[in-house]
């Protein structure tokens, strides 16, 4: 590889970001909306099952929420390969000295760092949603969410890629995204749904980065009749959302080779 | 210190006596639904064609013709279906990274990252060719400079009028002193002054060892060339220096209009069978040496048809003409 490049690419990414305040206002301003909207909203009708088991659903919600802080930020930065396609930058890119491979890394850690970065500004309004968070539980969150990051960049990248108009983008994220997220267990337990829903929820492998993340923000209390999330945290969840990620990273790669005429790099 | 390094990179090179660029057998047919509507057309069917090295060569031709083609398959950004080219020596197919690094490439379309400054998207660009430091920094200095771009340095592209945005695409290409550049269209969108110093700049690069590729549809254009391919409907019509091809005409291009252009042609074909009058926009057009001595006798034989005569001399539009029988400009018309 070559991390000069590389560097330089998610460096860019960076600087473009800071440069459309739409995109900052629109990036970290709609999941913070969701969760103090549905949060404050759903708290008063919505009660965790199993009884009470001392935690309301603002607080349930949390970790849902930084997740889909990660997941959007990922989505919106990754869009810009479509403009960059569109308005010519990516040609020029292209014709340069650089492995395809090195051009995927550069975009997919910009987007990573962007989305850490709100993320980490996210989980400081943890104390509203009555999640304690001490200084080393905070550092472990934003690794993981880097690693999230990582690979949901990877994701959006490998569906961006190919396509030609932000439009078309638009509608695939509402159509997988968007509801990969929502049975992840970010949103609701998995304790009572029907059965083709568990399955369902088991199946999104997006579910086990929730329950990690989960495990290191707001663990859901032990005990009888406690909800039990979707899936238990632990090694297995862990190791399950780091194959997610390395997969999402070579499928990223692999399109980026495939989908034009144009020669190896 | 730029000439010395520039040297040092040349006796590197492998094969010292090939040329810059050669290609043979350049086919290319477009997939289905690829680009265009209807069934798959060959955009290139079987282009040859070499170029010096230190040389100005032009692709001249109507746009749709091939050249986009032709170009981004340099640029290496299409793999042709069957052929083969040799930039330096260097196999365009196999070592596409290779060439890459001696390539400089100047888009139709801008590549520039609208909101980044000047200097940081030439800096981004160094950065792709491995150039970092202090040898960075005093190339963006060096390439501003030249462009007149030094007060522009830290301003965001999106800002830059298309003539400056220009000039920053050639201050990008030229980064990291590529041998061979290539520009595709380079003056569409430039008004007379920006075109001029485009071409003094060129000459200029020209005149200190680069070779220069260029594609577009201008004859005044292909007249500033070194040497010249017109291309057509995916195939290299013939290849010369300007001055050569306008010599394939003998004499003089004499246009004339009017009422009945087409009864006007046939009726010159049979009084003067040897000059083949042909008749495109309604115009009747012939060549022929010594025109003066002619038209006077042309009114003569055919009086009141003839409402106006013009004489020129021949243009590569007329050679292009006949040799295609097709008008260079034909598809411009309706672009712009």
């Amino acid at each position: 590889m070559s991390p000069l490049a590389v560097w330089s690419l998610a460096r860019r990414e960076l600087t473009r970001f800071f440069r459309q305040p739409s995109r900052v206002m629109g990036a970290a301003g709609t999941p913070l909306l969701f969760w103090a909207l549905l949060g404050s909203g759903l708290s008063s009708s919505f009660k965790m099952p199993g009884g009470p088991s001392g935690m309301s659903y603002k607080e349930y919600f949390f970790p849902g929420t930084i997740f889909l802080v990660v997941l959007f930020a990922s989505i919106f930065s990754t869009i810009s390969v479509i403009e960059d396609r569109r308005e010519g930058f990516l040609q020029g890119v292209m014709v340069a000295p650089v492995p395809r491979g090195a051009i995927v890394a550069g975009k997919i850690l910009g987007g990573t760092l962007l989305a850490t970065a709100q993320a980490g500004l996210a989980l400081l309004l943890a104390p509203l949603a009555g999640v304690r968070l001490d200084a080393a539980a905070w550092a472990l969150s934003i690794a993981f969410c880097f690693v999230l990051g990582f690979g949901l960049t990877s994701l959006s990248l490998a569906i961006a890629w190919p396509m030609r108009s932000t439009q078309g983008f638009h509608a695939i994220m509402t159509v997988f995204l968007m509801p990969l997220w929502l049975l992840s267990g970010a949103f609701f337990p998995a304790d009572g749904v029907p059965g083709w829903l568990a399955i369902l929820m088991r199946l999104d492998p997006l579910t086990y980065g929730v329950a990690t993340l989960r495990s290191l923000l707001a663990p859901i209390p032990e005990g009888p009749g406690a909800p039990s999330g979707a899936v238990a945290a632990g090694g297995p969840a862990l190791g399950i959302t780091l194959l997610f990620v390395a997969g999402m990273f070579l499928l990223a790669l692999a399109v980026s080779r495939r989908r034009d005429g144009a020669l190896p790099g | 210190m730029d000439r010395l390094r520039e040297r040092a990179e040349v006796t590197s090179e492998p094969q010292e006596a090939e040329a810059a660029v050669a290609a043979t057998g350049l086919q290319y047919r477009y997939k289905d639904g690829v680009k265009g509507a209807g069934p798959a057309r060959a955009a290139l069917s079987g282009v040859d064609f070499a170029v010096a090295r230190g040389e100005i060569f032009g692709f001249l031709g109507p746009n749709g013709g091939g050249k986009s083609t032709l170009f981004r398959i340099l640029a290496t950004l299409l793999a042709p279906d069957a052929g083969e080219v040799l930039v330096f020596g260097l196999d365009l197919l196999r070592q596409a990274s290779e060439v890459r690094r001696r390539l400089g490439v100047v888009f139709q379309n801008p590549s520039l990252d609208l909101h980044l400054s000047v200097r940081q998207n030439l800096a981004c660009q160094g950065a792709l060719y491995g150039l970092r430091g202090a040898d960075l920094a005093s190339r963006i200095g060096a390439g501003l400079e030249r462009f007149g771009l030094a007060d522009r340095r830290e301003q965001r592209a999106k800002e830059l009028s298309g003539g400056l945005r220009r000039r920053v695409e050639l201050a990008k290409a030229l980064l990291h002193n590529p041998r061979l550049l290539l520009l595709d269209e380079p003056s569409t969108g430039l008004d007379p002054g920006a075109r001029r110093s485009l071409w003094e700049t060129l000459e200029d690069l020209r005149d200190q060892g680069v070779t220069v590729l260029l594609t577009t549809h201008f004859m005044e254009e292909g007249d500033r060339c070194d040497r010249l391919a017109l291309v057509d409907r995916g195939r290299i019509v013939t290849t010369g220096v300007p001055s050569d091809l306008k010599a394939e005409i003998g004499g003089d291009v004499i246009s004339l209009t009017g009422r009945e252009p087409e009864a006007l042609a046939r009726q010159l074909g049979e009084l003067h069978p040897e000059l083949s009058p042909g008749v495109r926009d309604g115009v009747v057009r012939l060549e022929r040496e010594r025109a003066h001595e002619l038209i006077p006798r042309l009114f003569e034989e055919l009086p009141g048809r003839i409402d106006s005569v013009t004489v020129a001399r021949p243009s590569l539009e007329d050679v292009f003409l006949r040799r295609t029988g097709r008008a260079l400009a034909e598809d411009d018309e309706v672009g712009s």
